[in-house]
C-alpha cells in the first residue's frame, strides 16, 4: 500500500499518485465473499488519463487538466486563494461562515474522527483518506497564505498548483456523511471542510465533476431534470408507470398533475421514474388508496427533487430550492412531501430552511412521516405475511443523522412485515454508515471511479448488509430484501450488488420502503415485489 | 517591589483573559445566521427523541405544533461532557486517559483559585465570627483541590505531550502545540513545587489572592525563597491564563457555539416568523464568486443570483 508520509507530501512528487490500495490487503468481507483473491478486479486508470489529468491516487473524479504553462499554474493557485478568502467573508459565505471558521480554528488533531470514517478504515488506514489529512492541508494554506500567521503555530505547507489540484480531487474522496463530525469532541466538521473545498473549486474556479454540475444541476435548471426529462416526457413516463402499476396490482391509478389547491405536492427524485418506476407507482397507489389530496407538478425542475448543489455549490443549491418552492407556491399546496430521496429531503427541508421566506416558505414534510400516518390511519388493509422474507433497513445519512428522521420508517416496517423478519444493521440509526454513494458518488462513474467507490466507500455498507443477513442461507433460493428509502443510496447499493454479483450469489435484493407497503396491501394483487433483478 | 510587580502582572493577565474570552464570545455570536447544519442526536429534542437521535421532523405537520425543547436534556449532555469529556471517552478512550486528567486538573486548579478568591472576599466583608469558619473550611479543602489539580494537570499534559510525539500525531503537530503543553507542564510544575516545598496549606498563595481581590497590594507574610516561589507561581499561572484565549485552546468558547449554534441549532424558520427578516437581509448581501455560472460582480445579490434564469446552455 502506498500512502503519504506527511501532510506536505500533497505538493511533492508531481504527477505521481500519492496513494495506492492493494485490494488484496483489504479486510476480507463476510461469507460468501470472504475470499479476497476471488473479489472482482479493480480497473486501473488508463495511461492516457494519467497523462492528461491531475492524479491523486487510484482513480480520478474531477478531471482537472494538468496546466500547460506557468500562467495556468498560477491561475489555479490564485483562484483557490481568492475562493478561500471569500469563504471568510460575511457577504460571500454568510451561509456557512460560522461552521467553516469553527472547523478551521479549533481542530486539536486528536484523530478521534479517523475511526469513524469508513473510507479511512476500509482503505487499510491509508493516511491520504484520514479525515483530517485534507482538512489539515486546507488549514495550513488558510493560516499561512490567507491569514498570514506563523507556520510555527499552525503547521507549514508550501503552496503550488499541484497542492491545489490534488486537494480539490481529494475533496471528492469524502462522502460528506458527517460521521466524523459526530464523534469530534470539540465539534469540528471535516466533512463540511470537504464541501467548502468543493465550493471554492466550483464557485470561484469553475472546477466540478461534470456529473454533478454540467450533467446535474445545470441540466436540471435548463431542461427540468438531471435525467434529461422534459415536462412532456416526465408526464408520459408517469402515465406509463401508472398503467404498469395498475396491471401489477389490479388497482387503477392516475397520478394527478398540476392540481391547484391540493394538500400535497409530491416531489420524487426523477431517478426513481427512470430507474425504479415501481417506486412512484407504489406512492401513487398508496396515496390514492388513502384518499389523499395530492399532486405532482409538471413545472420544470419541480418534478425532480434532486439538488446536487447541496454537495458542492451554494448558488446552484439555492437556485434549485427556489424552483421547487416556486412550483409549490404556484399550485397553492399546503405542503411539499419529499419522496424517497435523502439529499432531496435535507436540501429542501433543512438547508433551504434559511433561504425560503414569505410565500415561498411552504412547509416541507418527509414521505416517511406521510406514509407512517397513512399506516396509522388504518385506511390500508395490510397482510404482513405477504412480506415473509428477511428484511434489513439502510438508514440514509441525510434522512437520519442529518435530519433526525429515525422511527417513522421503522414503524412502517413493523406494520408491514411479519414478526421476526426485520433485523437492524449494526450500527444503525444516527450512527449508521453511508451507503458509499453519498455526496454525489452514486452518480459519478468516470474512468474507474465506480470500482474505486465499490472497493473503498461502499465496502463498509456491503459488509454491514452481509452481517445483517448472516443468520440466513446466503443463496438466491433464499431472497433477502434490503430496504433503502433513498434514490441515491439505491443506485449505490444496486451497483455494489452488481459488482459482487450478490443477487446471484447471496440472494440479496434491494428496493424502497413504499414498495413493501404495496406488497402487503390486501387490495392489491400479490407479488408487487417481483424479485426480478433489473 | 517584586510583590507589587506580581500583583500588577496578575491584574493585567486576568483582565486580558476576561477581555480575550469576551472578544472570542462576541466574535462567534456576531457571525451571521448560517444555513442549518445540525447533527443528530440533538440533546434538547423533547418527547424522548434525544435518546435515539430523533427530531421534530418525525411529526406530520410539525410546523403547526408546539416544539418541545428540553433545557434539562441539554444539561444532561453538557454537564457530563464538560466535566468528564464523555464524547472523547466514548470515541477515543486512549486519548481520554490523558485528556481527562489534564482537563479535570485544570478545573480543579480553577476551582481552587475561585475558592481562594471567595475566601479573600469573605475575609474582607464578613465579620470575623463568620469569616473564620468559612476560611477554615476553605483552608481544609484547598490543598486537596489545588494539589490534586496540579498533579492531574501535569500527568495529563505529559501524556498528551508523549502522544503528540507518536506516529499518528507527529505530522499534525506544530511547534506551538508542543510549546502549549510544555508551558502547562512548567507552570504547573513550579506551582506544585511551591505547594510541596513551601506552602503545603496554600496559606501564602491564598493571602496573595485575597490581597488581589481586595486590592490590598501588601507584601506576603513570608520572605525569601517561599515568597519568591509563590510570586513566581502566581505570575506564571496568570501568564498561562492570559495566553490560553489567544490560541486554539480557546475551544472552550468555540465548543459552546459548535454545539448551540451549529450541531443543535434546529429551530425552524416559520412562515411569517422573525427569522424571515434576517434571511431577507442576508439574501440582499452582494456576491462576488467568480465562476462563470455565478458571475458575481460584488453588486449582484444572493437573491438575484438564486433567482436568475440560466443564460446559455453550457456545452
Amino acid at each position: 500500500m502506498k500512502q503519504p508520509d506527511s501532510v506536505k507530501d500533497i505538493g511533492r512528487n508531481p504527477g505521481q499518485p500519492m496513494a495506492q490500495i492493494n485490494p488484496l490487503e483489504q479486510i476480507p468481507l463476510p461469507p460468501p465473499f470472504d475470499k479476497i483473491d476471488e473479489e472482482p478486479t479493480f480497473a486501473q486508470i488508463t495511461d492516457e488519463a494519467r497523462e492528461k489529468f491531475v492524479v491523486l491516487d487510484d482513480t480520478i473524479a474531477v478531471n482537472i487538466p494538468k496546466p500547460q504553462n506557468k500562467e495556468e499554474e498560477d491561475r489555479l493557485v490564485q483562484g483557490f486563494l481568492s475562493g478561500l478568502e471569500k469563504c471568510m467573508s460575511t457577504e460571500d459565505n454568510w451561509a456557512f461562515l460560522q461552521p467553516f471558521e469553527m472547523s478551521m480554528e479549533h481542530c486539536a488533531h486528536c484523530q478521534t474522527c479517523s475511526d469513524a470514517c469508513p473510507i479511512y478504515e476500509e482503505s487499510g488506514e491509508n493516511e491520504l483518506y484520514r479525515p483530517i489529512y485534507r482538512s489539515e492541508i486546507l488549514r495550513r494554506i488558510y493560516f499561512k497564505y490567507v491569514k498570514k500567521e506563523s507556520p510555527k503555530v499552525h503547521g507549514d505547507i508550501d503552496l503550488n498548483w499541484e497542492v491545489v489540484a490534488r486537494l480539490i480531487e481529494l475533496s471528492y474522496r469524502c462522502n460528506i456523511c458527517r460521521r466524523c463530525a459526530q464523534t469530534c469532541p470539540i465539534g469540528v466538521d471535516n466533512a463540511l471542510l470537504s464541501r467548502e473545498i468543493r465550493k471554492i473549486a466550483s464557485m470561484e474556479m469553475g472546477i466540478v465533476p461534470k456529473e454533478l454540475h454540467k450533467d446535474g444541476s445545470v441540466l436540471q435548471l435548463e431542461v427540468g431534470s438531471s435525467t434529461g426529462m422534459t415536462p412532456m416526457i416526465v408526464k408520459d413516463n408517469i402515465e406509463f408507470i401508472d398503467e404498469d402499476t395498475a396491471e401489477r396490482t389490479g388497482i387503477t391509478i392516475e397520478t394527478p398533475w398540476d392540481v391547484e389547491g391540493a394538500d400535497i405536492l409530491l416531489i420524487h427524485n426523477a431517478g426513481e421514474i427512470m430507474a425504479w418506476p415501481e417506486n412512484p407507482g407504489a406512492f401513487a397507489t398508496v396515496f390514492e388508496a388513502a384518499g389523499l389530496s395530492w399532486t405532482m407538478s409538471s413545472e420544470a425542475v419541480a418534478y425532480d427533487g434532486i439538488n446536487y448543489g447541496v454537495w458542492y455549490d451554494d448558488v446552484q443549491f439555492a437556485r434549485v430550492a427556489v424552483k421547487h418552492a416556486a412550483a409549490a407556491k404556484k399550485l397553492g399546496v399546503k405542503k411539499i412531501v419529499l419522496g424517497e430521496c435523502g439529499h432531496a429531503h435535507k436540501a429542501l427541508t433543512v438547508i433551504a430552511d434559511k433561504i425560503l421566506t414569505g410565500d415561498l416558505n411552504i412547509p416541507r414534510e418527509s414521505s416517511m412521516v406521510t406514509l407512517r400516518d397513512i399506516i396509522r390511519s388504518g385506511k390500508l388493509k395490510l397482510d404482513p405475511s405477504r412480506n415473509d422474507f428477511p428484511v434489513t433497513l439502510h438508514d440514509p445519512c441525510n434522512l437520519v443523522r442529518l435530519m433526525g428522521i429515525v422511527t417513522p420508517q421503522r414503524e412502517i416496517l413493523e406494520a408491514v412485515l411479519p414478526p421476526g423478519r426485520f433485523r437492524e444493521m449494526a450500527p444503525h440509526g444516527v450512527e449508521n454508515y453511508c451507503c458509499g454513494g453519498g455526496s454525489g458518488f452514486a452518480i459519478m462513474s468516470g474512468h474507474n471511479f465506480q470500482d474505486w467507490r465499490h472497493r473503498m466507500t461502499g465496502r463498509r455498507k456491503f459488509r454491514q448488509i452481509l452481517e445483517a443477513f448472516s443468520d440466513e442461507p446466503m443463496d438466491k433460493e433464499h431472497p433477502k430484501y434490503l430496504c433503502a428509502p433513498c434514490s441515491n443510496c439505491k443506485g449505490q447499493i444496486r451497483d455494489i450488488i452488481n459488482y459482487y454479483d450478490a443477487w446471484e450469489k447471496a440472494g440479496i435484493y434491494y428496493g424502497g420502503l413504499v414498495e413493501l407497503i404495496v406488497n402487503a396491501m390486501v387490495d392489491a394483487e400479490p407479488g408487487f415485489i417481483d424479485w426480478e433483478w433489473h | 517591589m517584586m510583590t507589587t510587580l506580581a500583583y500588577i502582572i496578575a491584574y493585567i493577565g486576568l483582565a486580558f483573559f476576561l477581555v480575550a474570552v469576551a472578544a472570542r464570545f462576541m466574535m462567534w455570536s456576531k457571525m451571521p445566521m448560517h444555513l442549518r447544519w445540525e447533527l443528530y442526536p440533538v440533546a434538547h429534542e423533547g418527547k424522548g427523541r434525544a435518546a435515539y437521535g430523533g427530531s421534530y421532523l418525525e411529526e406530520s405537520d410539525w410546523w403547526q405544533k408546539k416544539r418541545e425543547v428540553s433545557m434539562l436534556g441539554e444539561l444532561k449532555v453538557m454537564v457530563p461532557e464538560i466535566l468528564f469529556l464523555v464524547a472523547l471517552r466514548e470515541h477515543n478512550v486512549k486519548l481520554w486517559k490523558w485528556s481527562f486528567p489534564f482537563h479535570f486538573g485544570l478545573y480543579l486548579v480553577a476551582a481552587a483559585t475561585i475558592v481562594m478568591m471567595v475566601g479573600g472576599v469573605a475575609g474582607a466583608l464578613l465579620p470575623a465570627a463568620l469569616a473564620t469558619p468559612v476560611n477554615g473550611i476553605i483552608g481544609a479543602v484547598l490543598p486537596f483541590l489545588g494539589g490534586a489539580g496540579l498533579v492531574l494537570g501535569i500527568v495529563g499534559a505529559l501524556g498528551l505531550f508523549a502522544r503528540r510525539r507518536g506516529r499518528s500525531l507527529r505530522d499534525y503537530t506544530a511547534p506551538a502545540d508542543l510549546f502549549n503543553l510544555l508551558f502547562f507542564i512548567v507552570v504547573f510544575g513550579v506551582a506544585l513545587a511551591t505547594f510541596l516545598g513551601f506552602d503545603r496549606q496554600f496559606a501564602l498563595v491564598s493571602a496573595f489572592v485575597a490581597n488581589l481581590v481586595t486590592f490590598n497590594l501588601a507584601p506576603l507574610a513570608a520572605g525569601g525563597t517561599a515568597a519568591l516561589m509563590v510570586l513566581l507561581s502566581a505570575v506564571l499561572l496568570t501568564l498561562l491564563t492570559a495566553y490560553i484565549p489567544t490560541t486554539h485552546m480557546s475551544h472552550f468558547v468555540g465548543k459552546y457555539f459548535a454545539y448551540h449554534s451549529i450541531r443543535w441549532k434546529d429551530d425552524p424558520n416559520l412562515q411569517g416568523g422573525k427569522q424571515e427578516k434576517v434571511i431577507e437581509e442576508l439574501l440582499s448581501r452582494p456576491i462576488s464568486w467568480s465562476a462563470s455560472h455565478i458571475k458575481g460582480d460584488g453588486k449582484k445579490t444572493w437573491l438575484e443570483a438564486a433567482t436568475e434564469e440560466p443564460e446559455v446552455k453550457e456545452k
